[in-house]
């Protein structure tokens, strides 16, 4: 038997007013794993991350054909609550955004934006957030300070815990180690592993060599075209596709 | 006879230093200027009584609770017009035929002189609405004049804050309303108050348009409907029908001195704000 995937992307052409960003994309991404799309700058990855989130909807000149499903149902279709679907569908920016806000009052804005009011639940769920992330050892003697005034790697997990707090069943990373140290990238790729036992995790590596340490399956996206996708092992170790060798290979990109 | 770079820099220096430094004296001459006349006059028993025999004895009690009404009453209007506007203007609709419509029309406002908002005010809030010369009538003169201020400084504020909060808010489910009040709002905030604070600037120094609206009446004002002589006609009228200069210059100290508290007040404000995000 077939698992139905957790999110399931058909034929899906993108387009920002006359320039065609994603072509003909499909992919499949299972239930607990993670999944890295790596391609070079301005091929469309974070433009189906977009588009998955439907943050696209607070785009101009977008159009799109295809379908996006989530648990096999279509996220644009008429029933749909584009809120719940981001909560369902947690996003990390590629540089971290933290609210001018205290480190506590960031990680519950998504809760209490949802309408949790109870005040011990919040807490809880902060807590929780921030030890997934390997965080809360750091921050907990100073939960009420201004979270600006954290690291920046500090900053990204912080806004990892925010997408957590609100548990979601899938979460989208674009580039989330790009502005990071090696250290902090290290420290947010291991709660990765972690977390992909609750989790569908949907990667933009910064580079392939992240692809290569942390997913489970991988595709390749150029100039919006899917050109290859599999298993990471395989596809570095026997990419199908010429382009797909030459990129992993440094030959261009 | 041409001069060396050098030499035509150091003349330029000096002169724009010049410049820069007469600003700061003549601000610093006519403020002390005003507060070493006025000052002695400044005791609490003039604070705290109500003006006789036209100003010539007493205090300046009722001009002061004049004022504060006036400005009020603008304020409470003019800063949901503004603000909403402004929010309007950002967040609600793109760029259109109507966006540069609103904008022009709130720069327009903007440039009009205040005696012309006085003598609409008169006739439109004053005669037309049967207002009278009152609180009300000169409070919402005073809030048509502050609004453009209010749109302006709002929106620049809302403008400035970075498109990824909103979008951050997005993410995490936030619906419109939410994202505007939680993340766009509290990132506006300092510079949405410096423009309701420069509006409370404008109605407490006003005096034009006051006096077209809110009349000149020295009585303690009883309701919003009566009229109503606030600190700034005080002391115009005192110096013009030469009442008593000395009386005039006590009321000019104490709105200089409420101005500056005013600034400094929201100086405060806004920083702490600011560095509560850093």
């Amino acid at each position: 038997m077939i698992k139905q995937p957790k999110i399931s992307i058909k034929n899906l052409d993108f387009y920002y007013n006359d320039h065609q960003v994603l072509k003909n994309v499909s992919l499949d991404i299972q239930a607990n794993e993670i999944f890295a799309l790596f391609g070079p700058a301005q091929s469309g990855t974070t433009t189906l991350f977009r588009a998955i989130t439907r943050l696209c909807d607070l785009d101009t000149g977008v159009r799109m054909e295809g379908e996006i499903l989530l648990d096999g149902k279509n996220i644009r279709s008429a029933d749909v609550n584009v809120t719940d679907l981001r909560r369902r569908v947690g996003m990390v920016f590629d540089e971290p955004v933290t609210l001018p806000m205290s480190i506590f009052d960031n990680v519950a804005y998504g809760l209490r934006l949802s309408g949790v009011k109870d005040k011990t639940v919040i807490a809880e769920k902060v807590e929780n957030a921030l030890k997934m992330t390997v965080l809360w050892e750091e921050v907990k003697d100073r939960l009420t300070m201004p979270a600006l005034r954290l690291s920046g790697g500090q900053q990204q997990r912080l806004c990892i815990a925010r997408v957590l707090a609100l548990s979601p069943e899938v979460i989208l990373l674009d580039r989330p180690c790009a502005a990071l140290d090696p250290i902090s990238t290290f420290k947010i790729e291991e709660s990765l592993q972690q977390l992909k036992e609750q989790y569908t995790i949907l990667i933009i590596p910064h580079n392939v060599q992240q692809a290569g340490r942390i997913a489970d399956r991988s595709g390749f996206i150029l100039m919006g075209e899917m050109i290859e996708q599999g298993y990471t092992k395989d596809l570095f170790t026997n990419p199908k596709e010429q382009k797909t060798s030459d990129y992993i290979t440094g030959r261009f990109g | 006879m041409t001069l060396s770079p050098k030499i035509t820099q150091k003349i330029a220096k000096t002169i724009i230093w010049f410049v820069a430094i007469s600003v700061v004296f003549l601000l610093f001459f006519i403020v002390s200027y005003i507060l070493i006349k006025g000052v002695p006059t400044l005791t609490w028993k003039f604070l705290t009584e109500n003006p006789s025999d036209m100003g010539r004895s007493g205090g300046i009690f009722s001009t002061i609770v004049s004022t504060m009404s006036v400005t009020a009453v603008a304020v409470i209007v003019a800063t949901p017009l503004g603000v909403g506007t402004a929010f309007y203007l950002t967040e609600f609709t793109r760029e259109s035929r109507l966006t540069r419509i609103i904008r022009f029309s709130a720069e327009s406002l903007a440039a009009i002189p205040s005696i012309v908002y006085g003598l609409f005010g008169f006739i439109f809030f004053v005669i037309y609405l049967k207002l009278g010369w009152s609180i009300i009538s000169g409070g919402l003169t005073m809030a048509v004049m502050i609004l453009p201020t209010i749109i302006r400084t709002s929106e620049e504020a809302i403008r400035s804050v970075p498109v990824k909060y909103r979008e951050v808010s997005y993410s995490l489910g936030g619906t419109k309303w939410q994202t505007i009040v939680g993340a766009v709002l509290p990132s506006a905030f300092p510079g949405i108050a410096t423009g309701i604070i420069l509006g409370i600037g404008r109605c407490v120094a006003e005096t034009a348009a006051v006096i077209l609206t809110a009349g000149s009446a020295l009585r303690m004002p009883t309701s919003i409907y009566s009229p109503a002589r606030t600190m700034a006609v005080h002391f115009y009228i005192l110096a013009r029908e030469g009442i008593s200069m000395e009386r005039a210059y006590g009321t000019a100290s104490l709105l200089i001195i409420i101005i500056l508290a005013i600034n400094i007040a929201a100086n405060m404000i806004v920083n702490r704000f600011v560095a509560k995000g850093k």
